[in-house]
């Protein structure tokens, strides 16, 4: 293993860590918004809503990623949507997680015991007032886990924009690999990379839901 | 409006599908009137109870309270608002207490007063208050129900639906998860309230307790009210064989749980 090699492209490597990185938050966010919509649609009392919710969630998770990512991307233009490979990597990825995260979310309220509902309803509360006072601060904390599941596909999905040429961890070891034909030590740097984000994600989720369950 | 009755159930029929769970139910309840409704289970005692507030709605029939009709048949949004209003009247209290664990005893009293009644935090604290020492549980405005006994539970359970002040308290079976030691303190709270001339309707499995403290006893099976009367009747003198039936099961029951 060629360790100098490593030693003399490592810093070329951590940028584009850093790059995976805001991949990582951006696609998360949007990812968090399109899952509240489509939960919220997905357990609307309109038919229609409902619908839309569960089209959204079939499509997205019926189909490769990486083919909703190059529509976008290649075929976007053909229909008049110009973007750019990093603007194309975050609406497709956090579109498509947020499929994922729509279930997610969807399956947390729906863990939450009817009795609450029962009780506040019967209280007086109105559905919505339930849900925002009652159902959802339970929920909140029944999905940070299986969001944290969400955020780490994620995460190891952003490898795939390195195909719509996103210059991120994926795409640097490979440029690198063009250049210096070691790819076994370019692609164990970004993996290793990859493990780092991984690792910290997964214990800033772990505290999270630690924390939330003190109560 | 003294010609009006207190509560007015006329005519209720439920079905899920093919399965008909009350059949042409017909009752009055005077204010202040304390009702035990027993009966074997799936009787539809409890179906009946969460018809009253509209947790369960009648296929057919009408539920009154006050001259004001419970489950009137309005477009979405008006029922909506309707049912949330009504339901401020009639308070429920759950087998299973259905506390909100994310909140404090004292968020749990205080939540709905807040919202619906606009009450302040001083002056729904200070309901807070009221309430749990009515019940008995000043020290624990604090507390997370978690830390709480199914006992304590409880009496927290109907001190929440106390704050709102309602005109009717439901009780849906609400000493039947209890661990036997930690009946007594809650049959002790619904005493006291009988005592303050509360209007209530219990669905239970305690005989002792309908008897002590209920004015009308309801004997309801498979859907419909077998017969009622007072508790020295039902329990002494029943009418029918199957309220008769009914209660030596229940007794024999009892008496092999002691």
């Amino acid at each position: 293993m060629d360790i100098d090699l490593i030693l003399r492209v490592y810093p070329f490597f951590l940028e584009a860590a850093l790059v995976t990185i805001q991949l990582s938050v951006l696609t998360t966010i949007l990812g968090l918004i399109c899952g509240a919509l489509g939960a919220a649609a997905r357990l609307s009392r309109s038919a229609v809503l409902r619908a839309i919710g569960a089209t959204y969630v079939s499509l997205f998770r019926g189909t490769p990623a990486l083919i909703q990512l190059f529509i976008l991307y290649f075929g976007g233009p053909q229909i008049g949507i110009q973007l750019d490979a990093f603007e194309a990597g975050v609406i497709g990825l956090g579109v498509n997680i947020g499929a994922y995260m729509t279930e997610t979310m969807r399956g947390a309220i729906l863990s939450v015991d009817k009795g609450q509902t029962e009780a506040a309803r019967t209280l007086g509360l109105s559905r919505w007032e339930t849900m925002r006072k009652v159902v959802l601060p339970q929920a909140m904390r029944l999905m940070i886990r299986p969001l944290g599941v969400n955020i780490n596909a994620l995460i190891k999905g952003t490898a795939l924009v390195a195909a719509i040429s996103v210059v991120e961890l994926t795409y640097t070891a490979q440029r690198y690999i063009g250049s210096t034909y070691k790819p076994f030590e370019m692609f164990l740097l970004s993996g290793a990379l990859y493990m780092l984000i991984i690792y910290i994600t997964g214990r800033a989720i772990a505290w999270l839901d630690r924390r939330a369950r003190i109560t | 409006m003294p010609d009006v009755p207190f509560i007015e159930i006329r005519h209720a029929a439920k079905s899920f599908g093919a399965l008909e769970v009350l059949k042409d139910i017909n009752l009055t309840v005077d204010r202040g009137q304390i009702v035990a409704i027993i009966g074997p289970s799936g009787s539809g005692k409890s179906t009946l109870l969460r018809a009253i507030n509209e947790l369960d709605p009648l296929t057919s029939g009408e539920v009154w309270l006050e001259g004001v009709q419970i489950n009137k048949k309005l477009p979405h949004r008006q029922y909506e608002k309707h049912v949330n209003q009504v339901r401020q009247d009639i308070g429920m209290v759950f087998q299973h207490f259905n506390l909100f664990p994310h909140l404090t005893v004292r968020g749990n009293i205080t939540l709905a007063p807040k919202m619906l009644k606009g009450l302040t935090t001083e002056e729904a604290d200070r309901l807070a208050e009221e309430q749990l020492a009515k019940v008995g549980l000043s020290e624990k405005i604090d507390e997370f129900p978690s830390r709480l006994s199914g006992g304590q539970k409880q009496r927290v359970a109907i001190a929440r639906a106390l704050a709102m002040k309602p005109k009717v308290m439901l009780f849906d079976e609400a000493t039947s998860a209890l661990d036997p030691e930690l009946v007594e303190e809650v049959n002790l709270v619904m005493k006291q309230l009988a005592e303050e001339h509360m209007t209530m309707i219990i669905v239970t499995h305690e005989m002792d307790f309908a008897a002590s403290v209920c004015d009308r006893v309801l004997f309801m099976d498979q859907g419909v009210v077998v017969e009622e009367g007072p508790p020295g009747v039902i329990f002494q003198t029943p009418a029918h064989e199957r309220t008769r039936n009914f209660l030596r099961k229940h007794l024999a029951r009892a008496a092999g749980q002691a």
